[in-house]
């Protein structure tokens, strides 16, 4: 599974990040997670807020407030069918 | 009710005086506090939900390929409900211009959005009355659509850094959500917010108490009424670099406004504020080059100042 974090570096994009690893860890999912911190490649993702949140290609997630870890897991479950 | 329990604390709990400054800076503390705190809390909830409604993916594709004028004026409005974060001003740039959202159109929203925002709007009703926190978004909306079309007519698109044209962006589907979720969005949104403002808005309160009981009038009057000329000027220069403290600023400027600092001027302070930061200049760097930024503040700055000296002259 390939799951990308958006976010040129502020707190949210850090703590995206932690939720992320965090959820993957709990599913015992096999998943690479690449964090994407720069703007134009940000831009390029289709993310108009920060942070972003891509899994499988598909936005699961922009913007402020952060989800909370059992959407994120939900989210993963979602596309790990 | 709120007024009767500031009453209470101050003058039966404490024993003040209540001719005493002691006593009016603290009773005004008390009050001006639970008001502003429930009035937050309530409404951010509301607008919240509303937003929840408008994430900024959909309002790129309502503006996407709109003329001069409609576009100006849908994105002014749509400005109001989008939420929007100076962190993320990049992408959300280049995300529109990508999506054929004309340039002047763009700039509409990007300065209606931070502008009219539902904290300077809450702080306003909350301390001065609907009919001024109702001339801040009118003005405001107007504003951020004359300037958009201005800065389209002027035809600056080479003025924006070469890469972003080159971009290709994803389609950026919209995440499909629940009412549900958009209840949860509105109560995170909601205390999120809350958490970082309440100490600017304490501080902002405190300082408002300590104007009003301690600062003379005859001293506002003269530098910040509406017999200096100078006043809108300064008030507008001093709120460009004041940017995350627009919660905190209007406590302080009520109080003054007691004092007797003109409407018009309060008015432009606010706006610049909230419009024009530094910190958006450095960001917008990456998107503009300096010329486009000079531009765009310039106009902003002096469309500012213009309502400032309109309303100090009919309120």
């Amino acid at each position: 599974m390939e799951i990308k974090v958006l976010g040129p570096g502020c707190a949210n994009c850090h703590k995206m990040e932690e939720l992320a690893t965090q959820a993957v860890k709990e599913l015992g999912i096999n998943a690479n997670i690449e964090k994407i911190t720069d703007i134009a490649r940000i831009a390029m993702h289709g993310i108009l807020s920060t942070p972003g949140l891509i899994i499988n290609g598909k936005i699961k997630h922009s913007g402020k407030p952060l989800p909370s870890l059992e959407k994120v897991k939900e989210m993963i479950k979602a596309e790990a069918v | 009710m709120l007024k009767e329990f500031a009453d209470y604390i101050t003058y039966t709990l404490l024993k003040l005086e209540s001719t005493g400054h002691l006593g009016e800076a603290l009773n005004f503390f008390i009050y001006d506090t639970l008001k502003i705190f429930l009035l937050l809390t309530t409404i951010v909830f509301g607008v919240a939900i509303i937003r929840a409604y408008f994430p900024p993916e959909k309002t790129k594709r309502i503006l996407s390929h709109k003329r001069e004028y409609l576009g100006n004026i849908m994105a002014a409005l749509l400005g109001i409900v989008t939420p929007f974060c100076s962190c993320s001003a990049v992408p959300l740039f280049i995300g529109f211009v990508e999506a054929g959202v004309p340039l002047g159109v763009t700039f509409s929203f990007l300065i209606s959005s931070p502008m009219v925002n539902e904290i300077a709007l809450i702080m306003l009703w909350g301390l001065f009355g609907w009919k001024i926190a109702l001339i801040y978004t009118g003005t405001g909306v107007v504003l951020a659509i004359v300037s958009g079309i201005i800065i389209g007519r002027l035809k600056m698109e080479k003025y924006v850094q070469d890469y972003v044209w080159e971009i290709k962006a994803g389609t950026g589907e919209i995440v499909e959500t629940t009412f549900r979720d958009k209840l949860v969005y509105a109560r995170d949104y909601t205390a999120e917010l809350l958490k970082r403002i309440w100490p600017y808005v304490i501080i902002g309160i405190a300082l408002g108490g300590i104007v009003h009981g301690y600062i003379p009038t005859d001293f506002v009057v003269k530098y910040a009424g509406r017999d200096n000329p100078f006043a809108v000027l300064v008030a507008v220069l001093i709120g460009i670099p004041l940017y995350s403290n627009a919660a905190g600023m209007i406590p302080v400027v009520q109080a003054l406004v007691g004092k007797g600092m003109a409407m018009g001027t309060v008015l432009a302070f606010m706006m610049s504020v909230t419009a024009i930061s530094f910190p958006e200049a450095v960001i917008l760097k990456n998107v503009l080059k300096m010329r486009l930024i000079y531009t765009f503040f310039g106009i902003v700055a002096v469309g500012v100042i213009i309502v400032g000296y309109l309303f100090n002259a009919i309120l």
